[in-house]
């Protein structure tokens, strides 16, 4: 070992910390948010970054103004983000409807912490997870990543960048207070990987800003290009007015819908554990996935044979990787900081096919690693 | 002037009403544009909810039609991301002052560089005649049957309190005016407010016995005084008058112009984190590559 | 030898737990190369309230962040004591300060006593530094991180004009826990 001297790789920072500083490197250059426990460290140090590097952050006067300007920002070409959390995020799910049906590309971040209402300020939980998914009215797709630690944040802040342009989509990084908060020793990565905006081929006065294209997502003209049209949280049609033409209304939607459901491939993200001979598995996502993790390492050691399923990516719901998991044990057990937010998600994909049961909580406290070790000695039995 | 030039046609016929306004104020505001000789292609105009909102729908710039009350949120974004950018924001007494209106009093104590022209008809027209912020007491609409009894706001003093750098207010019988305020109100380097009245016959005329555009455009020229005569008049002689003009003209600092001297400030002080080179990814999923 | 060291560092919101926290873990990340995680909790109080600070050192990975079964429980408030003495593993190491902390309850722990708060104030002059001294009888007590590794982690950290003092209040831990350490096998 060196005589202590600085590993200039090596850094201690917080899920927060990485979270803006991977948004600077995935190319984000506007930020717009709302002071809120547990994310505001995001937003102080994207106060203090984005300007240095030409970029533009602003406190918005309130969190429902603070996702308008980051679609306006958006629209007018810039890779934009807002963080928040759960009071925060049921205010934004206004305009996050709006960037869902007018598809403009953006990241939203909430650090969850305990609710309902003002809840549990510095607590974590995982309680926005249906929030996330269905918090905005209206039938509509949505991308909702889940990172467990530090470096996940940072790789996942990039992709949720990179999905958020692919698919002309709001994105939601769902951390929690512990991802957030904990400081972690990381090594940043040297290379990633980044989606630019891309541009129409056709020329402006062919553009048609909501055309069926084959993958189904349209290329996005930025304001300010020359391509002038028009934006609408109003059902339109390919040209972007308004219509209540039933026939263009459903292309609409359904194109909506299937440009995510189409490359779920590209979207889903999960890891997969499984140990041959188990008859339980174990599903847990965020910082509830770290306890889950050891408990499983543990039971393991003590001879237990379980599998574990581990996404990153919860919405869209990786279902093929529970039914994969349910096809091969007799009990699957979900941890997760609420009440059966998900539990109820992997009941549905197994179909049958395995028993389900949760561990939840509600209290504030984390989900421990013993916790979910009593409980898979129990289920295993 | 070429009208046309400005108009989307293929939108035509407007959905506003026979006798309604708006028509004369999106005019005015086509000829203030014209007179400006502003591209098309750098101006955006940002709407929110309502029979003015429908405005973006019939002009050729770049259009957004946002949520109710949020015009002025997106439009930050929009200017502030690229300053470069003429921004308007096109919007109601509802949508600006009720739902809108924490967003309204921030942008103008900002002074952040767009222009709203506020089309004031003191109604929610497109949702059939419910009461809004200026609806005057004692006037009806369909959620104040017995007549309002709350207090009207004065939107163009709200906006010059909290720190609007140009406030004008004018009137659809004044159209010529109306133009020279939008230009002025373009013109000028931070948040300007033009606020217009215009009838609507048929929510709020018919609900309070008005009768036609027509009679309410006459009422209306009656009642309307300008701000210089007003000043010689006693508080009695203006209790019912509508009082139009330039109220506010002042040079002060602009948000934009302010966070430029922020972005100076940090490019000195902070030491930006070592950045990843990058690898381009394609954009459309029908190429992509691996994303993990 | 494969270790896994859980500290958890308790008292009131202002006095420096956290920072004492990140820079240990600094300290071993950065410059010793171990893995170390650092968490907080706290009240919505920005000054006073209950504070607490842990860290996690490991030589493999740490897949959960939290403590569990501390090593080493430093309590700055009789309050903090109370609360967490109980989450000790036996054999570990409850660190106390002597003036602050009049009652410690049993448990199958070792006890150090020392006077952290009355020390910084009479010793070195400012109170707030009773954190680095804490630091110093943490780095010396744990003997995971290097001394020259908190050093240089503090240098790093604390504002520009304190290193000095800090540095002292650091050594003073250092060489205090020594003493204890001597006492003790003697």
């Amino acid at each position: 070992m060196s005589q202590a001297t600085a590993n200039a790789k090596v850094r201690v920072m917080s899920g927060n910390e990485a979270c803006a500083e991977a948004a600077i490197a995935a190319g984000c250059r506007f930020f717009a948010g709302y002071p809120i426990t547990p994310s505001s460290e995001i937003a102080e140090s994207l106060a203090r970054l984005l300007p240095a590097i030409g970029g533009k952050f602003i406190q918005m006067e309130d969190e429902i103004a603070a996702m308008g300007a980051v679609i306006g920002a958006s629209l007018a070409g810039a890779k934009a983000m807002t963080a928040t959390s759960g009071p925060g995020f049921s205010l934004k799910q206004e305009n996050i409807g709006f960037a869902v049906m007018a598809e403009v590309p953006c990241v939203v971040v909430d650090v969850q912490r305990g609710g309902p209402s003002t809840g549990l300020p510095t607590m974590p939980s995982q309680g926005d997870v249906m929030q996330a998914r269905w918090g905005t009215h209206g039938d509509h797709p949505i991308i909702a990543l889940c990172p467990r630690g530090v470096r996940e944040t940072y790789d996942l802040t990039v992709r949720a960048f990179n999905l958020a342009e692919r698919y002309r989509t709001p994105v939601i990084l769902l951390m929690d207070e512990i991802v957030g908060h904990v400081n972690e020793k990381v090594s940043l990565p040297d290379r990633i990987q980044v989606v630019e905006r891309g541009a129409p081929a056709e020329p402006p006065a062919e553009y048609l800003p909501y055309r069926v294209t084959p993958s189904d997502v349209p290329p996005m003209a930025s304001f300010g290009t020359g391509y002038r049209y028009h934006v609408t949280g109003l059902a339109h049609d390919e040209t972007g007015f308004p219509t209540n033409d039933p026939h263009k209304i459903e292309q609409l939607i359904e194109r909506m819908h299937r440009k995510i459901e189409r490359h779920l491939d590209d979207i889903v993200a999960v890891d997969e554990d499984f140990q041959s001979g188990a008859r339980l598995g174990v599903f847990a996502y965020g910082s509830t996935a770290r306890a889950a993790a050891r408990a499983v390492r543990e039971a393991r050691e003590r001879g237990t044979a379980v599998s574990f399923v581990s996404p990153t990516t919860i919405w869209p719901f990786p279902a093929e990787a529970v039914r994969r998991l349910a096809e091969s044990v007799d009990r699957i057990l979900v941890a997760e900081l609420n009440r059966g937010q998900l539990t109820h998600e992997v009941e549905w994909a197994a179909a049958g096919r395995a028993e389900v049961t949760g561990l939840w909580r509600v209290n504030g406290e984390p989900i421990r690693p013993a916790d979910i070790l009593d409980r898979i000695e129990q289920e295993a039995s | 002037m070429d009208y046309e030039r400005y108009l989307r046609q293929d939108k035509m016929p407007l959905i506003w009403c026979p006798g309604c306004g708006h028509g004369i104020i999106l005019k005015a505001m086509l000829r203030a544009i014209d007179k400006l000789g502003l591209s098309q292609d750098e101006v955006v105009m940002v709407s929110g909810i309502g029979c003015s909102s429908r405005a973006t729908g019939y002009v050729d710039f770049n259009t957004l039609h946002t949520t109710h009350g949020r015009p002025l949120a997106f439009a930050t974004g929009i200017k502030l991301s690229r300053p470069e950018l003429t921004v308007m924001v096109v919007t109601g007494d509802g949508d600006a002052t009720a739902i809108g209106g924490n967003h309204f009093i921030h942008a103008a104590r900002r002074n952040i560089d767009v222009t709203v022209l506020l089309y004031n008809n003191w109604i929610y027209g497109m949702t059939g005649g419910q009461a809004s912020p200026t609806t005057p007491i004692g006037a009806r609409a369909t959620t104040a049957p017995f007549g309002a009894v709350e207090n009207t706001f004065d939107i163009s003093a709200l906006a010059a309190a909290a720190g609007a750098s140009y406030v004008a207010r004018g009137s659809v019988t004044e159209p010529v005016k109306l133009d020279r305020y939008i230009r002025q109100g373009l013109q000028k380097k931070g948040f300007a407010l033009i606020e217009a009245f215009t009838p609507c016959p048929t929510s709020f005329g018919r609900q309070n016995k008005q009768g036609t555009g027509a009679d309410m455009m006459a009422w209306l020229k009656e009642h309307t005084v300008d701000a210089r005569r007003a000043a010689k008049m006693s508080p009695e002689e203006l209790q019912d008058k509508l009082v139009t003009g330039v109220l506010v003209d002042v040079d002060k600092p602009e948000f934009c112009e302010g966070y430029s001297r922020v972005i100076e400030a940090a490019r000195d002080r902070v030491r930006l984190p070592e950045l990843p080179e990058t690898e381009p990814l394609p954009v459309d999923p029908a190429e992509r590559g691996a994303m993990r | 030898m494969s270790f896994h060291y859980e500290i958890r560092l308790s008292g009131e919101g202002g006095q420096g737990l956290v920072l004492a926290g990140k820079i240990l873990a600094e300290a071993a990340a950065i410059y010793d190369g171990i893995n170390a995680t650092q968490s907080q909790s706290y009240g919505p109080e920005a000054r006073g309230g209950a504070s607490r600070s842990e860290v996690i050192l490991s030589d493999g990975d740490i897949d959960f962040p939290k403590a569990q079964n501390l090593d080493l429980l430093l309590a700055l408030t009789q309050e903090s004591c109370d609360k967490y003495a109980r989450d000790l593993k036996p054999g570990g190491l409850l660190l106390v300060d002597e003036d602050a902390v009049q009652n410690v309850p049993e448990g199958q722990f070792r006890v150090w006593r020392i006077p952290m708060i009355r020390l910084a104030r009479e010793k070195l002059g400012r109170q707030i530094v009773a954190n680095m001294i804490a630091l110093g009888v943490i780095t010396q007590a744990a003997g995971i991180v290097s001394e020259e590794a908190v050093r240089n982690a503090i240098l790093a950290r604390v504002p520009k004009g304190t290193e000095q003092i800090n540095i002292e209040a650091f050594e003073l831990g250092v060489s205090l826990a020594k003493e204890m350490a001597a006492q003790s096998q003697a």
